[in-house]
């Protein structure tokens, strides 16, 4: 099925999660936050959250700003 | 009398003066229930490089600097947390390019979530060229993470009206813009900041357009609580020695705010008296 992930259309595995997803995409990062359609993803509900076709997710990490 | 440490301080100006001047420019700032000694807060956009964004917070002396939400991909790698967790900073996170009470509110609660604090300077914007707080999203978005239990430090405008209904609304601190993000134009309106200050019982703030060390040491003067600046030392050709003036500026400007400086006149008045002048 077809979903985006941080503003780009990804192919991933029917019922993915979103633990799935941030282990994949997040490289390193531990700090990291989770938004699916617009709704904040806590950490602990991020192994049992599965995404559907046409889901939204952003994967966010920390970075330098004023 | 002979001293054995030549770099030590002669004992005629290690005594007194200047341990007077240091017990009272690092007077306690209570933030948001936490209490700080530096009234210096940075933001880390800008740095050339981490090293030198390393140098420069250690030269400022800041306890407390803000940092940003982006795409994993576009996120700095994991060793700026480890330079802020070394330097022993707290960190504030920002809803930097939110342009909506929703997109901030949203960017609140992930920040909390991914830096473990309720702590948030919140940012909306009103456009791309002028970067200036749109008050009105700013205030809904205000009322609700206070609502949610949020301890907000609100990025406004220089409209003291405005700095109160975000305090009334819960705001733990009024950051007032003396120009626009990044101008470095200093301060533009010295009398809606020191207007403002007297509207509100939080902490006042001066957040953004700081080019130069006096015009960090004029926020001071003007009654601020505090200074938080980013590109004027992060973007300077020497951010470490900029952090240092700017850590002196403030500590200047939060002295004289509370000397008592003298009025302004239009004529001369001497200070050496007229009494016994010679005729000659």
């Amino acid at each position: 099925m077809q979903v985006t992930v941080n503003g780009t259309v990804a192919d991933v595995t029917d019922e993915v999660t979103v633990a799935e997803l941030v282990a994949e995409r997040s490289g390193g990062h531990d700090r990291v936050a989770v938004a699916l359609n617009g709704d904040v993803v806590p950490r602990s509900s991020w192994a049992g959250t599965r995404l559907a076709a046409g889901d939204a997710l952003e994967v966010l990490a920390p970075t330098a700003g004023g | 009398m002979a001293t054995t440490d030549p770099a030590a301080p002669s004992p005629d100006t290690a005594d007194l003066a200047p341990a007077l001047g240091r017990e009272e420019a690092t007077d306690p700032f209570e933030l948001a229930g936490e209490t700080f000694t530096s009234r210096l807060l940075l933001g880390t956009g800008g740095a050339p490089s981490l090293e030198s964004l390393e140098r420069a917070i250690r030269a400022s002396g800041t306890q407390l600097v803000t940092v940003a939400l982006r795409r994993v991909e576009a996120s700095s790698s994991g060793a700026m947390l480890d330079v802020l967790d070394r330097c022993g900073v707290r960190l504030l996170p920002n809803t930097a390019g939110c342009r909506t009470a929703r997109e901030a509110v949203l960017t609140a609660r992930l920040a909390r979530e991914a830096f473990g604090t309720p702590w948030v300077k919140l940012e909306v914007i009103g456009d791309e060229h002028t970067l200036l707080p749109d008050g009105v999203e700013l205030l809904d978005a205000a009322e609700e993470l206070v609502a949610e239990g949020f301890r907000v430090l609100a990025y406004t405008t220089d409209d003291p009206i405005l700095g109160r209904r975000l305090a009334d609304a819960g705001c733990a601190a009024v950051m007032p813009l003396g120009s626009p993000i990044g101008s470095g134009l200093g301060i533009r309106n010295p009398h809606n900041i020191a207007l403002l200050r007297d509207s509100v019982a939080v902490p006042v703030v001066l957040d953004a357009g700081i080019g130069t060390a006096s015009d960090a040491a004029l926020a001071m003067e003007l009654g601020c609580d505090a200074v938080l600046l980013a590109s004027a030392v992060t973007r300077a050709r020497d951010p470490e020695r900029m952090a240092l003036a700017m850590r002196q500026a403030v500590e200047a400007g939060r002295l004289a705010a509370g000397a008592g400086r003298i009025p302004r006149r239009w004529h001369a008045e001497a200070s050496t008296p007229m009494q016994g002048l010679p005729d000659l």
